[in-house]
């Protein structure tokens, strides 16, 4: 153990070892393994048009999925991001029916998702309560407001231009959304892994008492975190509001908690502190084969998300499991 | 009947009957430390001893002891000569031991009553809770104890001296022949300590055998009717307090060679930094005011409760005052949080390393760079390479010994967390330093290197504040002592006055 040069290493394990032996990679090999399934029970499932068709599955909550991933890194979380959806399309619906063009029904989109998050990030940080209690409150709060404007109506007639968000195709079977899910995805890797305000969300989610003592404004990123998922909630709310092109109160409902369980699945630890974009991508791809491969066999919606919820526990158990039983 | 041991020859004045309770030899390690080493102690009907000792020399480890929440290493217990075992709190509580700690841990949604007699209520039919009993037995103790409180209402109802009222009555409501007492008048106003006074004298007069702990030299000369006194969890000196005086249990307290562990440092105070002037809060402390220079290291001594840590977290940002005003070389500056008093050149050292020091859970060169990033990025963007070099600056002029800089914080000792901590803010080029504990916990080893280490940051300009409760680390270390009592500073001692003696007598105000 004595060495006479005593200067420390940078690291001990490089980072692509890191990285081979982490969770990402097994998820990966999962997303491979239902790849290779779906090929084989279906002989519609290597269509470049319904692989292209199938990444709708995923790409609207996948973008939600991104900003929760740093919310819950950083020890919150969200529950009122389907709400919010329902909110800001119910608002975008009024503002059609007021003759708003598609610039203006953006903004109201985008409006709407970033006060709802303020309003959660404001209730969080300023007055300390406890993001679960709060998102649950707002959650009802959001889209009960939805409903009173609707009831049993719809909102309808969103112009031409509008509905290309949702059913625009940027390049052959490449559609619009799945290149902003890509742009994004890549915009929240560079947030949390490339700069200081990711270091502080990670910080943030293993210690908040010690990121404060270490100078870090805490309620402040944590208050921008909020202000992020709300604003994803609003992109979503564009983007599922344009390809089905019309509101109506139900829209979206229990996606808050497909999100999360995205986010988990891509290996962020729901107690905060780890995870990574990557992994939450790998997730968004595995889940949307998943509910893909299931349609195209023509099982029912709820086998569907008892599949999903069986996935989340088997990938999320396994690795406990393997531990558990090679120590004894 | 009970073989006598070496040490416990009973002191002088102690000729009436055989003890009660008795430690003989005992010994308890912790982790890196050792607590207790063969101590003995004895406890005697209708007498009251008072154990007296510095912050950390043994006593609540003693207490936990005798009360069977901690095990010893060695040594016997023995309960009217014979040996005995308190496996768990029960255990002892069924021998007859009970103990009014510290911090008493209460139930505030429950009544009165189920608050006395919690784990222990009479029971009634089918095994169920006799309701009616536990309220009337409830209400004889709290009479005996000449408290009038109503043992229907909720805890919550109750103000901080009727809690602790409750607390007493919780204690003596197992049939008691021993009874710890663990700085039972810290909380109290003056009228309440009297009345607790004439408690004890009545638990005297009924046989009871009492440890008396407190650090207020009045307090004990008025009730004890013996003392113990332990250092660094040794026994120094027992015997009957007529015996003593209190110049004398100071001076078993303390009395140890302070000079020569501690570097050698010729301090050349300059220009003032950090001046602090009526500082305030409204139940911590009040009108704290003092100005400090570069390459001035200033102690503050006091003991648990003074007031020190929190009025260091408040200059840090953490807590708000509610008066007081700070400068920064001359310039009057706002601190509303610690990222504000980090902008301001202030960084803390705090106490409690795992939760508020160090995030464990990362790595070494991502604690000490983390309040530096915003200086060593590009637009906000991260440069690992130059994140490797800040904190490999910082951590070789401490002397850290890691297996890498990517280790978590968590897996080193404590000693080398404290160095990951204190390299976080030289990182970030303060004005002013300050240390709470600094080391606390810290092998001896570390220990020296930390203190070679503060003396060097003086010499090179760095204002250093370091608040301790080890009298020989104040000492060794300080320029300059601020003595905290109760909130508010009593003292401040300079060249000659700083003796051992002088700091235990303004921090225990005698």
């Amino acid at each position: 153990m004595s060495t006479t040069d005593r200067a420390i290493p940078d690291r001990l394990r490089s980072p692509l070892e890191q990285r081979l032996k982490s969770w990402e990679t097994l998820l990966l090999a999962v997303a491979v393994a239902i790849f290779v399934a779906n090929s084989f029970a279906s002989p519609y499932f290597l269509n470049a048009w319904n692989l292209s068709d199938a990444t709708f599955n995923f790409t609207e909550k996948a973008m939600i999925a991104f900003a929760m991933a740093l919310l819950i890194i950083s020890g919150e979380i969200d529950l009122s991001v389907a709400s919010i959806i329902a909110l800001a399309s119910t608002a975008m619906g009024a503002a059609v029916q007021m003759g708003v063009g598609t610039p203006g029904l953006v903004l109201v989109g985008l409006g709407v998702g970033l006060l709802c998050g303020a309003f959660n990030g404001v209730l969080v940080t300023r007055f300390g309560l406890p993001s679960i209690v709060v998102t649950i409150g707002t959650m009802s709060l959001f889209r009960g407001i939805s409903f009173i404007v609707l009831g049993d109506q719809a909102f309808r007639g969103y112009p031409a231009s509008f509905s290309w968000f949702g059913q625009g195709y940027v390049w052959w079977v490449i559609s619009f959304e799945f290149v902003l899910f890509g742009v994004i995805a890549v915009i929240y890797g560079i947030l949390l892994h490339k700069t200081n305000f990711g270091r502080a969300v990670y910080a943030i989610g293993n210690n908040p008492t010690g990121a404060m003592f270490s100078g870090i404004r805490v309620q402040r990123i944590k208050f921008i975190l909020f202000l992020l998922t709300g604003l994803m909630s609003g992109v979503a709310a564009i983007c599922l509001t344009a390809r089905l092109g019309s509101t109506r109160p139900s829209i979206a409902t229990g996606w808050e908690l497909e999100v999360v369980t995205m986010v988990v699945l891509g290996g962020v630890s729901i107690l905060g502190g780890s995870g990574t974009i990557v992994g939450v991508v790998i997730a968004a791809f595995v889940m949307g084969l998943v509910t893909f491969g299931l349609g195209l066999l023509n099982v029912p919606g709820i086998v569907m998300s008892i599949v999903v919820g069986a996935l989340l526990i088997g990938v999320i158990a396994l690795p406990r499991l393997w531990t558990m039983w090679r120590t004894g | 009947m009970l073989k006598q041991t070496d040490r416990p020859v009973p002191p002088s004045g102690l000729t009436d009957g055989p003890a009660v309770l008795a430690l003989d030899g005992i010994t308890k390690t912790f982790p890196g430390v050792k607590a207790l080493s063969d101590v003995s102690l004895a406890l005697y009907p209708g007498k009251v001893t008072a154990l007296v000792g510095e912050n950390g020399a043994g006593k609540s480890t003693v207490v936990k002891i005798l009360t069977g929440i901690y095990q010893p290493d060695g040594g016997a217990i023995l309960m009217d000569g014979q040996r005995a075992a308190f496996p768990a709190p029960q255990a002892a509580a069924r021998s007859g031991v009970t103990a009014i700690h510290q911090e008493t841990v209460l139930f505030d949604e429950l009544s009165v009553a189920e608050n006395i007699f919690l784990g222990h209520a009479p029971r009634g039919a089918f095994g169920l809770i006799d309701r009616k009993a536990m309220v009337a037995q409830a209400r004889g103790i709290l009479d005996g104890i000449g408290a009038q409180i109503d043992p229907d209402h909720k805890l919550k109802d109750l103000g901080i001296a009727n809690k602790h009222l409750v607390a007493i009555a919780r204690a003596l409501s197992i049939d008691a022949r021993v009874v710890i007492m663990d700085e039972p008048t810290a909380a109290l106003s003056h009228k309440e300590i009297e009345e607790l006074y004439e408690l004890v004298e009545s638990l005297k007069a009924q046989g009871k055998a009492i440890l008396f702990i407190s650090h207020k030299f009045d307090e004990i000369f008025r009730i004890a009717d013996n003392y113990t006194v332990f250092r660094d969890g040794q026994l120094i000196g027992d015997g009957s307090i007529g015996d003593v005086t209190e110049a004398d249990l100071v001076k078993m307290m303390v009395g140890r060679d302070v000079s020569q562990i501690f570097p050698k440092r010729t301090s050349r105070p300059g220009a003032p930094v950090l001046t602090v002037t009526g500082y305030a809060h409204p139940t911590e402390f009040e009108d704290i005011g003092f100005t400090l220079r570069t390459g001035e290291i200033l102690g503050f001594y006091g003991l648990v409760g003074a007031g020190r840590s929190e009025f260091m977290q408040s200059l840090f940002g953490i807590t708000r005052p509610s008066a007081g005003s700070v400068e920064i070389d001359g310039v009057a500056v706002h601190i509303a949080s610690p990222a504000d008093a980090v902008e301001n050149g202030i960084v803390y050292v705090p106490e409690d390393r795992g939760r508020q020091g160090a995030i464990l859970d990362l790595p070494i060169f991502q604690n000490v760079t983390l309040p530096s990033l915003g200086r060593i990025s590009g637009r906000g963007f991260m440069r690992l390479a130059e994140e490797f070099k800040l904190a490999r600056e910082y951590t070789e002029r401490l002397d850290l010994r890691a297996a890498s800089l990517d280790t978590h914080v968590g897996n080193l000792s404590g000693g080398n967390q404290q160095k990951v901590v204190i390299a976080k803010w030289l990182a970030t080029q303060p004005k002013v330093i300050i240390l709470d504990e600094p080391t606390k916990g810290v092998d001896i080893g570390s220990k020296a290197a930390v203190h070679a280490f503060m003396a060097e940051l003086a010499a090179q300009g760095l204002a250093v504040v370091m608040v301790s409760s080890e009298i020989p680390e104040v000492l060794g270390m300080s320029d300059r002592v601020i003595v905290m009592r109760e909130g508010r500073i009593v003292a401040e001692l300079a060249g000659p006055e700083m003796t051992p003696e002088t700091l235990v007598r303004h921090a225990a105000g005698i």
